[in-house]
């Protein structure tokens, strides 16, 4: 199959137009485009977007390939719509060397279902002593450009302030997990009215702030661009709003799931709801909306965090941090911010491909559905709605928060280069 | 149907005075000869101890024991969580034996809560004290406690603790039983003040339904009873505050701070106490300090619990929370 | 100490209240001649109205011997052998008198003898609070249908009932009046005892 014609799809939101993909690139975007010799997607008004780019992913390989593998991810990536995913750095062994970003790389290639762009560790080890070979990882096979040591805090600012400077060569990016580790000892959730009645120690806003204005700071006087993992607080959302003022090079991300629930999940002591940063307050998720609708945060980012079911049918104290989330992204997304009207598909198309491409320098995704272009693209039937059934996960955890909860849209196919990898709702 | 006592939160001011009016009554059986009731004959009660404590683990066998249930001690502390067998294997495994009710402690907020709602076991789930979240046992015995000493023995029979004002001093962050009691005086009508330095009050307490002071002095005088927390040692390394004698200066109470109460006010104390450091030995021994007491209490209480929650085919007592989980 | 309605419209008083303080006399006077004298007699009364009628007991025998009689109350609850067909009731108050019961002729008072299953409890009750030298028992009404090896000692009135009658004590203290109805069972079938 060389030609595939995708019959009246609304792209990024707008009138129903046809888009005619030939050998892996989109060959013309119109309206009554000829049909002969291509297999025919009936779009049928579903919204077609730019495949999905996921800045913020743990696919667990190597080391814990009893949550996720790189083929489950990738499958899990590929059914929720994303053509390209950032692989987070926390395996065992961590990704700090070039040898396992190829690993990683390589994987992701062999898998064919997406894109995967390992991300290197900031420092040997995530253990925030000792810079990681940053420009061998950039060097290698895997073109490594965005460095995290996420999970944990580069929360020595020394070390912090040179790895800023140091990928500056590169033209690389440190995405920061911002958490002070003195403040969080022994957190459990969000600090605030729900932490004091439970009894479950508190991770308070202040932990993240304090580290993102240091960061803004120091990417400001070393000339460096910084990027934000996991914004979670309307804090956070001031301090990155004052920065981009100040003409700061950042960028920040924002979960799903900091977009839609809140810590009075917690009171049920359900570990599905926990998570890192931890769910914060209704004002903090109004905060994270209205600051992505205007760009304050630039993109949304799934921290996809796979735990097999034992690390989550636990005590909380005992359970694993993190939610799976590739597969309920968009809808999340549609929800809380397109239903609501906060964002429109075009809008959603620059927060979830364009500009995660971009921050993650990730040639050949998050362009403009037009002629010419690569064809990795995403149909959403927008007008559906039904309960999360993680059984049908393609993802090997089940850890979601949202199992039996209603959201609209749902992702029915998904274009990798052209090649689907996803037809009416399937993997291929 | 739920049959689980998980927090002080979750009793009604009936459910409350009931459970106080039963203890009344068991706490008669103490003067008996045979201090010994029929009535769980052939229930079996696992008091499932994840965390230390003797005094809690004895007051609870001895109540068990009073109502002629079956007893299994099972102290998971160093042995199967070291082994690394979580919370739900060991529920199962107890399931398994076939036990009526598990009288759990755990040093995780929450666990007993979890054990309740998860599905694991079908047992009736008591909370011994689960990590800083609730310890509703200890707050029963301690209302049960101040209804006795500040309405009467008879006189309190169907009686709350309207108006009575109490005073909870101590480490409130890191305190169960400060928790517990908040929200039962509350239920019972009493008005709670909290003391404490701002550094051992959790961010968050101002929707509690209490008072806070950081100044025990002017509290005083205005309290019916004044119930002491235990402050560990420990907790001056984590700059909760700078020095055990500046503590003690400030929220000890000693033979003058105690002079300023009330004539008739009481001094409380969950135990075990730290003389020196929240108290005095001098406080300690008087007789305003109501300790012993509230251990005899705490039995009585455990049976009243016990029974009402086990004792017919389903409880006497209505759980609003985890009745609304279902 | 029947729990059924008392509202059942065709209840029909088999006792009235001059009735019944006549069998109580009649009552302490069997008392005092069986035990001749009463001088080692307590009477327990079993909540709720067995306390109420052991206390006019009491008054009674207080009149014909003009000796202190020893009057206080056994809750049977928690000795019940069908606590786990219903869920825990509130417990009543057993209050016995300062003196113990150890070598003491101890009368059992309650207001209906039925099934015989509260007197066994009561029994049990007993044996674990002291050691008297004999155990009687005076009820108000004695209703038949015995489901166990008991009787009673004094009895102020047989009423042979039907299964589907109920029998209700109603006395002053707790009730406004005296008065002992028989009525038809409600639809419903309640516990019994």
């Amino acid at each position: 199959m060389s030609k595939t014609l995708i019959r009246g799809a609304k792209v990024l939101g707008g009138e129903p137009q046809d888009v005619l993909i030939e050998a892996g690139t989109i060959a013309e975007v119109g309206t009554g485009l000829s049909a002969e010799g291509a297999e025919v997607v009936e779009a049928d008004g579903k919204v077609l977007l730019p495949g999905l780019v996921d800045l913020h992913t743990h696919l667990r390989e190597p080391g814990r390939e009893d949550s996720e593998t790189v083929l489950t991810g990738t499958r899990a990536a590929a059914s929720g719509g994303y053509t390209a995913v950032f692989a987070m750095a926390n395996t065992f062994p961590v990704a700090d060397t070039a040898g396992v970003v190829e690993q990683v790389w390589r994987l992701g290639q062999e898998s064919g279902y997406c894109d995967v762009q390992p991300i290197g560790a900031v420092t040997v080890g995530l253990e925030g002593r000792k810079l990681a070979e940053l420009g061998a990882m950039h060097e290698s096979a895997a073109g490594v450009t965005v460095f995290s040591d996420d999970g944990k805090c580069v929360d020595d600012a020394v070390i912090m302030r040179r790895a800023l400077e140091y990928v500056k060569a590169f033209g690389g990016v440190v995405a920061q997990h911002a958490q002070e580790p003195r403040l969080t000892e022994g957190a459990q959730m969000n600090e605030g009215v729900v932490s004091a009645e439970l009894g479950l120690g508190g991770w308070p806003a202040v932990a993240e702030e304090s580290i993102i204005a240091r960061d803004v700071l120091l990417a400001e006087h070393v000339g460096s661009r910084v990027h934000i993992c996991h914004l979670s607080t309307a804090g956070s959302v001031e301090i990155v709003r004052w920065a981009k003022s100040r003409g700061i090079d950042v960028t920040a991300e924002v979960t799903p799931h900091h977009l839609l629930l809140t810590d009075e999940l917690v009171r049920s002591y359900n570990p599905v709801y926990k998570v890192n940063p931890p769910l914060r307050t209704e004002r903090d998720v109004m905060a994270l909306r209205e600051a992505l609708a205007d760009g304050t945060i630039d993109i949304v980012a799934t921290d996809h965090a796979p735990h097999p079911h034992e690390d989550k049918d636990c005590e909380w104290a005992a359970a694993a941090m993190g939610m799976v989330g590739l597969e309920t992204a968009l809808s999340v997304v549609q929800e809380t911010m397109v239903d609501t009207g906060l964002l429109d598909w075009a809008g959603v198309a620059d927060r979830m491909s364009f500009k995660p491409a971009r921050i993650g320098r990730a040639t050949g995704h998050g362009r403009p559905v037009s002629a010419g272009e690569p064809a990795n693209l995403t149909l959403v039937d927008t007008a559906y709605r039904g309960a999360v059934d993680p059984a049908g996960f393609a993802s090997r955890s089940r850890n979601t928060p949202y199992e039996g909860r209603e959201l609209p849209g749902r992702v029915t196919h998904t274009w990798l280069r052209g090649k689907a990898t996803l037809v009416d709702g399937k993997l291929t | 149907m739920q049959r689980h006592l998980i927090s002080a939160a979750d009793l009604t001011r009936d459910d409350a005075v009931l459970i106080l009016d039963t203890a009344e009554e068991m706490a008669r059986v103490a003067d008996r000869p045979i201090k010994k009731l029929p009535t769980l004959r052939g229930r079996t009660v696992v008091n499932l101890f994840f965390e230390d404590s003797t005094r809690t683990r004895i007051s609870f066998e001895a109540a068990e024991k009073r109502l002629s249930a079956d007893v299994i001690n099972f102290t998971a502390k160093g042995s199967s969580v070291s082994k690394g067998e979580s919370l739900k294997d060991t529920a199962q495994t107890l399931e398994a034996m076939g036990v009526d009710a598990v009288v759990i402690r755990h040093g995780a907020s929450g666990a007993p809560y979890r054990l309740a709602t998860s599905g694991w076991i079908d047992a009736a789930v008591i909370n011994a004290g689960d990590g800083t979240h609730q310890h509703p046992t200890q707050a029963l015995l301690d209302a049960f406690t101040m209804r006795r000493r500040l309405v009467g023995r008879d006189a309190g029979l169907g009686q709350d603790l309207a108006g009575k004002r109490i005073t909870i001093v101590g480490d409130v962050l890191h305190s169960r039983v400060a928790r517990s009691n908040v929200d039962l005086l509350h239920t019972l009508g009493a008005e709670v003040t909290l003391v404490a330095p701002p550094t051992l009050l959790p961010v968050g307490i101002e929707t509690w339904p209490c008072e806070v002071s950081y100044d025990l002095d002017s509290t005083l005088p205005k309290s019916d009873a004044v119930m002491m927390l235990r402050v560990q040692r420990e907790r001056m390394n984590a700059a909760f505050f700078p020095t055990e004698r500046e503590y003690s200066r400030r929220y000890g109470l000693d033979g003058d701070r105690m002079a300023k109460m009330p004539e008739h006010a009481i001094v409380m104390h969950p135990g075990p106490m730290v003389r020196g450091m929240e108290i005095t030995a001098e406080v300690a021994d008087s007789d305003r300090c109501t300790v012993v007491e509230q251990v005899a209490n705490g039995v009585s209480i455990r049976m009243a619990v016990l029974y009402l929650l086990l004792g017919g085919n389903e409880p006497a007592v209505t759980h609003s929370r985890t009745t609304e989980e279902k | 100490m029947d729990k059924l309605d008392t509202q059942a419209s065709d209840a029909r008083p088999v006792l009235e209240g001059p009735d019944i303080a006549r069998v109580l006399t009649r009552i302490a006077h069997e008392i005092v001649e069986r035990a001749k004298g009463a001088d080692d007699v307590v009477l327990l009364g079993i909540p709720t109205r067995g306390v109420f009628l052991a206390r006019r007991l009491a008054a009674k025998l207080e009149q014909i011997t003009e000796k202190q009689i020893p009057v206080g109350s056994l809750d049977i609850t928690m000795y019940r052998d069908d606590l786990r067909l219903q869920p825990p009731r509130a417990l009543a108050r057993t209050e016995i008198p300062g003196d113990g019961l150890d070598g003491r002729l101890v009368v059992l008072v309650d207001d209906v003898l039925f099934s015989g299953r509260t007197i066994r409890a009561a029994l049990d009750a007993l044996n674990d609070i002291g050691r008297p030298r004999a155990v009687q028992l005076a009820v108000l009404v004695d209703r038949g249908h015995r489901e166990l090896p008991i009787r009673a000692d004094y009895v102020g009135k047989n009423l042979p009932t039907s299964l589907r009658e109920t029998v209700k004590v109603q006395l002053a203290e707790e009730d406004g009046r005296d008065t002992v109805l028989l009525g038809a069972k409600p639809a419903a079938p309640d516990a019994q005892r």
